[in-house]
């Protein structure tokens, strides 16, 4: 039982980040812009993120007061980011993949520019406990409280709720449902008066929002809130483009998706505690592999009958029909 | 002076032309971006420091051209796949893996030194072919998002090639964390440029180049690529075997990548005794992403791609050279990465501004026609 509450303990902070930005991946999408620059827009949340933390950390706020504050840089400097992508796929009509690409290739290298003259080093280093050893009251809950409330990050019930947040938003408002005929039929939305254009503005700034949080919450959970210019969020972008398409575009199927490749990488990273899985005596890179050769395997059963948005990867022209 | 001007009009509104111009604007709006940032960073020296980057490769030329090597091999690799719509973000991984194989042979089966390179460059390229079937194969026939699963195999042809060069002993010096020095028959032939690397690898890619260049354009099957890069239904319809054509593509991509690889980890030392060497450190090889940068800029035609691969490598040997005076050598990189940026839409601001400057100069009645056509054939 120890194990098990072992792992999901150590599996939600890595589930969070890949459930948030395949949210925001799948904001864009559905609304008919493909967003593999995912990877470059988390890491430059999580490095704006970390700089403020870096810089707040000696106020003597509380920990997870500055969480909070680096969360809401990030989310801001995500969108900014992001309008990079928006403005190149949507007015500039650019080959959204190549240009995700650039947007990928640059922001490690400005992190790794910035971090070598500011502090000499690869990344940013910041020395604050986000941790928390058991949430009051709530820990007490038997089996429950031992699963979700104890060593574990604010930053998974932040998640939670910004997945409801986005199901609300994505189903239930009317911004929602225009966004998806965006995304589905761009002429049709057109047709009745739908701004096709700001409508993919919202879609690549939900996601650069969604995608900001994602990566500070990759480096406090999985990178003990540091950033390093060299490995970067380690394909976590890609990983949750993987996870959106698993989860057929859709939150809630996002939703296990995530969990289930987090469980593989937190599998991966805890062979030594399990008794059954040190007993093979596989190598480490083995484990390291999984997640990906996962993504692979699953692609492969996933792709034929993709319920990919129609109209995604195509700039919209209202000249064309 | 009515005939001198038609012509170079005639000149100018070809495609090949304005995806020149295109290029040299996107490279000029990613140099100036790395000029505010060398601004920003060290106002003092920024002057002379970009004057580094801009011509200290000039002084430089053998490592320009060494450098060259490994980025023009993964910049066809790209841009081959790019004409048929493929886009081999996977070029990283099939570089490893060229790279694993070049030195596994290099050091375990001994030869006469004659061939024993030659066969070291064979298997780097047969390394990168196995590592671009498997995702065209899955594109092929499952319909699996070919970025998605190359960027996939990247991460997986890292772990695996770490793995495999820190298991083996003969190759791997834990002590030193690197490989060790590959015999000299394993190493490619030097040009015998004084202090510099390079070898005859940059004649055999620089031939390559021209092989691709022929194969594009003369051949059935460089046809059918192209037409399938165009229309992939018209190509289906008009009887073409698309999935065929999608493997065959992504082999010949990762062939290329592989070599890319080979060129690099084979490339002769300055020092007697010594050689290249690998060091495992879970790190992506950065030659496929660069690679991407070189394919864009060569507007993915072989040709073009010879050129655009000198140039990055002549302002990363700038970069260098100005970190003499302070800055940091990822400046380059920011510098790429803003050129591709620029570059993937570099056609449409290209005709913006043609469009802007023709309105400016004409008062006559404004001929859109060209420059609505080159929108069109970059969109498709």
């Amino acid at each position: 039982m120890d194990t098990v509450y072992y792992l999901v303990q150590n599996m939600l902070p890595v589930a969070i980040p890949l459930l948030l930005v395949a949210l925001g991946g799948m904001f864009s999408e559905r609304s008919g812009v493909v967003n593999i620059a995912l990877e470059g827009i988390m890491l430059f949340g999580a490095f704006f993120g970390c700089l403020t933390v870096f810089f707040v950390q000696k106020s003597g706020m509380n920990p997870q007061v500055i969480l909070l504050i680096g969360m809401l840089v990030a989310a801001v400097a995500g969108v900014i980011y992001s309008m990079l992508l928006a403005f190149a796929a949507i007015n500039m009509r650019a080959d959204q993949t190549i240009s995700g690409t650039a947007l990928n290739m640059l922001i490690p290298a400005v992190i790794l520019l910035f971090a070598k003259m500011k502090f000499n080093s690869d990344g940013i280093t910041t020395d604050i406990n986000f941790y928390m050893r058991e949430v009051p009251g709530l820990s007490k809950i038997p089996v429950l409280g031992e699963l979700f409330f104890k060593n574990t990050y604010i930053t998974i019930y932040i998640g939670f709720l910004l997945l409801l947040i986005s199901v609300i938003i994505f189903y239930v408002t009317k911004f929602g449902l225009r966004l998806r005929a965006c995304g589905e039929h761009p002429h049709a939305a057109d047709s009745v008066g739908i701004n096709v254009h700001h409508m993919r503005y919202f879609g690549v700034g939900l996601s650069g929002i969604f995608g900001g949080i994602g990566g500070f919450f990759y480096s406090v959970g999985v990178m003990d809130g540091n950033v390093n210019g060299h490995t970067g969020v380690a394909g976590f972008g890609f990983l949750a483009l993987a996870v959106m398409i698993f989860g057929q575009w859709k939150p809630w199927k996002i939703l296990f998706a995530a969990l289930f490749f987090a469980f593989l990488r937190t599998l991966a990273y805890s062979v030594a505690l399990i008794p059954f899985l040190q007993k093979l005596e596989l190598n480490q890179a083995y484990y390291k592999m999984l997640p990906y050769v996962a993504t692979m395997v699953v692609l492969v059963f996933t792709s034929r009958k993709s319920r990919a948005p129609k109209a995604e990867g195509i700039p919209y022209d209202k000249s064309t029909r | 002076m009515q005939n001198n001007s038609f012509s170079l009009k005639t000149i100018t509104k070809t495609k090949g032309f304005s995806s020149f111009t295109a290029a040299l604007l996107a490279i000029a709006l990613g140099l100036i971006f790395g000029f505010l940032v060398m601004i920003f960073a060290l106002p003092a020296n920024s002057l002379s420091g970009f004057g580094r980057v801009l011509f200290g490769g000039f002084s430089r030329l053998g490592d320009v051209f060494y450098f060259a090597t490994p980025i023009l091999m993964t910049g066809l690799s790209v841009g081959f796949a790019f004409k048929m719509g493929l886009f081999n973000i996977g070029s990283s991984g099939q570089y490893t893996m060229g790279m694993f194989f070049a030195l596994f042979v290099g050091f375990m089966w001994p030869m006469p030194a004659s061939i024993h390179w030659i066969v070291c460059i064979l298997a780097g390229m047969i390394g990168g072919m196995i590592w671009g079937f498997i995702p065209g194969i899955l594109k092929a026939l499952c319909n699996v998002n070919e970025v998605i699963t190359s960027i996939m195999f990247n991460y997986i042809g890292m772990y695996i090639v770490d793995m495999l060069v820190q298991g083996n002993a003969t190759m791997y010096i834990s002590t030193k964390t690197r490989t060790a020095y590959l015999p000299v028959t394993a190493q490619i032939p030097s040009l015998g440029v004084k202090n510099s690397n390079v070898s005859v690898a940059i004649l055999i890619a620089i031939a390559i180049a021209v092989l691709l260049h022929i194969i594009l354009n003369k051949t059935t099957f460089g046809y059918e690529l192209k037409a399938t890069g165009f229309n992939k239904f018209a190509s289906k319809y008009a009887g073409m075997n698309d999935k065929r054509n999608t493997i065959q593509t992504m082999v010949i991509a990762g062939a290329l990548s592989g070599l890319g690889g080979a060129f690099a980890i084979l490339a002769p030392s300055t020092i007697a005794g010594s050689s290249m060497t690998y060091e495992p450190i879970s790190v992506i090889a950065s030659a496929g992403f660069n690679g991407i940068a070189v394919a864009l800029l060569g507007f993915s035609n072989p040709i073009g791609i010879i050129f655009s691969s000198i140039f990055i490598s002549h302002i990363g040997r700038g970069g260098t050279l100005a970190s003499l005076l302070g800055y940091k050598p990822e400046i380059i990189d920011v510098v790429i990465a803003v050129i591709i940026y620029f570059s993937s839409f570099a056609l449409i601001m290209n005709a913006t501004f043609a469009k802007f400057i023709k309105k400016r100069r004409e008062k006559k009645p404004v001929e859109a026609k060209p420059v609505d056509k080159k929108m069109k054939d970059k969109e498709a």
